[in-house]
């Protein structure tokens, strides 16, 4: 009752507030009239004002909006979609930078909001494992798992028996439908791991250290005893890449098109598999490099090293950009999330560490009592670390301190691979005795963009998908530590074109004169005066230089 | 434990299944459409985390738009051949986008149909140079004015067969007119000769007569907007303007160098644009004349027309130096440049009225029909064309600061000849000639 008769003040309140449309030569005037009428009959008029009053006062409360005002958005929402703080707005009289500026902004704001909004109509939701009070999740078997989950979902663990050919590296392609085995003694196949149909497998009759898909479902590149080869999906040898040899481990950046690889003899090379050119071969000089992994944020390179060293590369330099003292003795295995936050590594000191990568810095340290050989990040932030031939995971290793694994699992042999598949609650690990695929739920993105990756495309699709993806490959130059870089301010430039133009000219162009006070008469000059209008100007000097200079470098 | 049956353990299994889990899996009937006559599901998720290098990749995007433009820029449509001199003056007419009437330095008219592009009538208007045609804003007859002193009034109609091509009015003066334009809405037309004469259609003698001191003008318009409003080029570096309803001018500014003629802006009902001898244009505010707005230099010979685009954001001037260009209204250089090996001197140029085509008429008889976006795709487009071609232009907007971007975008071939035109640096000792703005430079003084 009260919030009612408040809303109804509230809105007659602003009724009123409304400003109504001035009064115009062509219409006809047809308060004369009413006025008219209301002084003949005074009283009346007045009571039916009243009357009339009331009745809007009583349509208006049956129809107020109990929610005014557009759907709040929750904040962490907003924060997930936000690029950018807003920049100081430059002073008034830079009127036209000013207006740029406000109407980007205002433009930014609106597709932020559009997008927070978006997230509301996501079909899937992750999955999740929950125990009871007294009960560790990680107690819980797959086998449990697999019976308590539908049966598509149970069929997605499974064991593959294949003692052979070696211990099994393992790849699953970029939309998660394509699995591609290599074991140790040159037993290559690829399948679709969801219909176990398979597309080809073949033996190389050599010794396979890696292997890696490529762009699409249709090549993939295996890393044999001596060179580089690059095959069909049926099994067909496409390439042997002879400038690439004794390549240990490899890494694809996908927006570029680079196949990195790490060789025994310390070169780190890359290859563009668009135009099949050697991008880069740097030489590392640091000893046999078997522990590399990408950081998918910005598409450097990590090299882990025997000295306990972790390595950041990228084409564009030779020497490394970054070099972290990680362990005490050598690095066993790396891994960086989706979003270029954190690194995690595992060293023979039997630790496990993670790092802040974009301030080098080191956040938790945990003890494992037998160390890590194989690590792994999903894309949802699991960390999945392998032992011997016990697997763990763990869930927010960097948020909150880990003292249990979230689950655990036994395979046959030795672990020698481990990835997790992309957009599916699965863990893929290659062991000694062949394939395990495990279930890890939520540890997929549920819901994935159709026009990145999308396990559902259609031959049709994925054609387009390739050439729009071609037409939009990165150079490599453009690789650095802050793949933000081409949208900041070149300072460096401005600070030297303005020092060559200073040089030509003999004279600063932007300098200003030094302001030399105007000499009155009748005693207006005394020196206090002087100093008192000097110093009016004083602060202006330096504000004026600094804008100007900033003006110039976003204009440019 | 589901094999065992004994009465403790199945409590046990009871028990053990007491967990919560859900794992992903998808429907697949949600992600693939049903039959082949739908359209492919493509559901999104704009979560930035699944999108990485975003500016890199709207960088590449870009670099790619600015090099697809360069190469579907094409943008000469057609040429208009059949005059038999030089083609002196153009006109669009009011009602209709596809015609536009020409009139050439040996008194010939012709009226072209620029769908067919064809010419669909020829008259002999005057003998002598036709200096000004202009249709009235029904669209049912036009006025010339020649070299031969006469103001004559045509129909729009072609004569039927067999008669002859006839004025409907001819109105003689005592000198020779140099300049024509009609009024926005009223029956009243302004010619400019050695004085400016305001003619009402119904009189033959002026009804208002305009002169400050001045014994030639080149050219007259009339301001669309404020309708009442003119404004003039004369022969003595100045540009006048006037109110018609007034006795006398208004006020005129004097420059260094002579105006050709002058252009009001559609949309800004202050703004003019004139077209200089000192290869130049000069936007000026008409309540500020002390100081151009903007000053467009990038011609490199005497500028001879100019004339705005209707959304008044863009203008066209035609220049002695065989080009045209197009400037933007408040930015200095210009945006485009057109040049044929074909076409000589440019006279007389003209904006089309749906803002889409340029008409150039020059002194080797031909008139030629650009585009005003160059690389624009002609026709109608569909939805998904207009999209891919406005984020397009959105791309290269954001990233035209760029070096590489910015050097592909300006990039345009010119003549060998232009190599000759560059400025080199001044040898005079700094400070010692006081410094002016480029446009404080050109405005010799304003006049009331």
């Amino acid at each position: 009752m009260i919030i009612n008769y408040c809303i109804a003040k509230l809105n007659k309140f602003l009724a009123s507030q409304v400003k109504r449309p001035s009064v115009r030569y062509w219409n006809e005037p047809q308060k004369e009239d009413k006025s008219r009428d209301g002084e003949n009959t005074g009283e009346a008029a007045v009571q039916q004002d009243r009357r009339a009053k009331k009745r809007k006062q009583k349509d208006e409360t049956s129809k107020s909006d109990p929610f005014p005002g557009s759907a709040p958005i929750p904040k962490d929402r907003l924060q997930k979609f936000k690029r950018k703080d807003k920049i100081t707005k430059p002073p008034r009289h830079y009127r036209k930078l000013k207006q740029v500026i406000t109407r980007s902004e205002e433009a930014s704001d609106l597709a932020l909001k559009q997008a927070a909004r978006f997230d509301l109509l996501l079909p899937e939701d992750a999955g999740f494992l929950e125990g009871d009070e007294d009960e560790d999740t990680c107690t819980i078997s797959q086998e449990d798992i697999a019976e308590a989950v539908d049966i598509t979902s149970g069929a997605k663990y499974f064991n593959l028996k294949l003692t052979q050919f070696g211990p099994y590296r393992v790849d699953y392609s970029k939309t998660g439908r394509l699995l591609l085995l290599g074991g140790r003694r040159g037993h290559l196949a690829c399948f679709d791991w969801q219909t176990k149909q398979l597309m080809c497998e073949i033996n190389v009759m050599e010794s396979i250290s890696d292997v890696k898909w490529l762009h699409t479902d249709s090549m993939f590149a295996v890393a044999q005893k001596q060179w580089l080869y690059v095959y069909d999906s049926n099994g067909i040898e496409l390439h042997c890449i002879r400038k690439f040899n004794d390549v240990l481990r490899m890494q694809f950046l996908p927006y570029h098109f680079l196949l990195a690889t790490a060789s025994a003899t310390s070169f780190l090379q890359y290859l563009d598999v668009s135009t099949g050119k050697e991008v880069a071969a740097i030489c590392t000089k640091t000893g046999r490099l078997d522990v590399m992994c990408q950081n998918p944020h910005n598409a450097i390179i990590h090299l882990g090293h025997s000295n306990g060293t972790v390595t950041l590369w990228s084409p564009n330099q030779k020497e490394a950009l970054v070099k972290m003292l990680c362990h005490q003795g050598g690095v066993r295995s790396v891994a960086v999330d989706k979003m270029g936050n954190y690194m995690v590594t595992s060293g023979m000191d039997k630790k496990l560490k993670v790092f802040d990568i974009r301030a080098l810095k080191p956040l938790t340290s945990y003890f494992l009592p037998a160390g890590a050989s194989c690590l792994s990040l999903s894309q949802r932030g699991l960390l999945s670390a392998a032992t011997g031939d016990v697997v763990q995971v763990y869930r927010d290793v960097w948020s909150t301190p880990v003292t249990k694994p979230y689950m655990a699992h036994r395979v046959r042999g030795s672990v020698w691979g481990l990835q997790f598949c992309p957009f599916e609650d699965v863990l893929g690990v290659g062991h000694g005795e062949g394939f395990t695929s495990m279930l890890v739920p939520g540890a997929g993105e549920p819901n994935f963009d159709g026009l990145d990756a999308n396990p559902y495309r259609s031959a049709k699709q994925r054609q387009e998908w390739e050439v729009k993806a071609l037409l939009e490959k990165i150079q490599p130059e453009l690789i650095s530590l802050d793949p933000t870089d081409l949208g900041r301010v070149d300072r460096a430039t401005f600070e030297q074109r303005h020092q060559e133009k200073v040089q030509s000219l003999g004279f600063d162009p932007h300098a200003k004169e030094k302001f030399v006070p105007k000499f009155k008469k009748k005693g207006r000059s005394s020196a206090g005066a002087v100093e008192r209008r000097k110093k009016q100007v004083a602060h202006v000097d330096q504000r004026v230089i600094k804008m100007f200079a900033t003006s110039c470098r976003i204009n440019k | 434990y589901a094999k065992l049956s004994t009465h403790g353990c199945i409590s046990y299994v009871v028990f053990r299944f007491q967990m919560k889990v859900k794992v992903l899996s998808r429907n697949p009937d949600d992600y693939v459409r049903e039959t082949k006559l739908d359209i492919q599901r493509v559901p999104r998720n704009y979560d930035p985390s699944l999108h990485p290098f975003e500016v890199s990749r709207e960088y590449t995007r870009a670099l790619n738009a600015t090099k697809l433009e360069r190469v579907f820029a094409k943008p000469f449509l057609a040429s208009l051949d059949g005059h038999r001199d030089g083609v002196n003056c153009l006109a669009k007419h009011t009602q209709s986008l596809s015609t536009l009437l020409s009139g050439s330095c040996d008194g010939e008219l012709k009226v072209w149909d620029l769908t067919k592009r064809e010419c669909v009538r020829t008259l002999q208007a005057h003998e002598g140079f036709i200096r000004g045609v202009v249709v009235r804003y029904c669209g049912t007859s036009f006025f010339t004015v020649g070299d031969d002193k006469t103001i004559k009034q045509w129909t729009m109609e072609t004569p039927g067969y067999g008669e002859e091509e006839e004025p409907l009015n001819t109105i003689l003066g005592k000198t020779v007119f140099t300049g024509l334009d009609h009024h926005q809405n009223k029956s009243v037309f302004a010619t400019c000769g050695q004085q400016v004469d305001i003619w009402d259609e119904q009189r033959s003698s002026p009804i208002r007569s305009f002169s400050w001191g001045v014994d030639s003008f080149s050219s007259i318009r009339f301001n669309p907007v404020e309708t009442d409003l003119l404004g003039s080029c004369a022969s003595d570096r100045s540009i006048i303007l006037y109110d018609m309803r007034e006795s006398t001018p208004l006020k005129k500014v004097v420059m260094t160098m002579r105006s050709n003629t002058l252009c009001w802006n559609p949309m800004e009902a202050f703004h003019f644009t004139c077209a200089n001898e000192d290869y130049n244009l000069y936007t000026y505010d008409m309540r500020f004349l002390e100081k151009p707005i903007k000053v467009h230099m990038d011609h490199v010979s005497a500028v001879l027309d100019v004339d705005y685009s209707p959304t008044g954001q863009e203008f066209v001037s035609a220049s002695f130096d065989k080009t045209i260009r197009i400037f933007p209204k408040n930015d200095g250089h210009s945006r485009e440049v057109y040049h044929t090996k074909r076409m000589q001197h440019v006279i007389c140029v003209k904006w089309s009225s749906d803002s889409k085509y340029i008409l150039s008429g020059s002194d080797e008889m031909n008139i030629r029909l650009w585009k005003a976006n160059a690389a624009e795709k002609l026709g109608v487009l569909s939805h998904r064309e207009r999209e891919a071609a406005n984020y397009s232009q959105k791309l290269k907007e954001k990233f035209q600061h760029h070096p590489q971007i910015r050097r592909i975008a300006r990039h345009r071939h010119l003549p060998k000849i232009f190599s000759f035109y560059r400025f080199g640096f001044s040898s005079t000792k700094p400070g010692s000639v006081p410094v002016l703005s480029e446009k404080e430079k050109h405005v010799v003084s304003v006049v009331k």
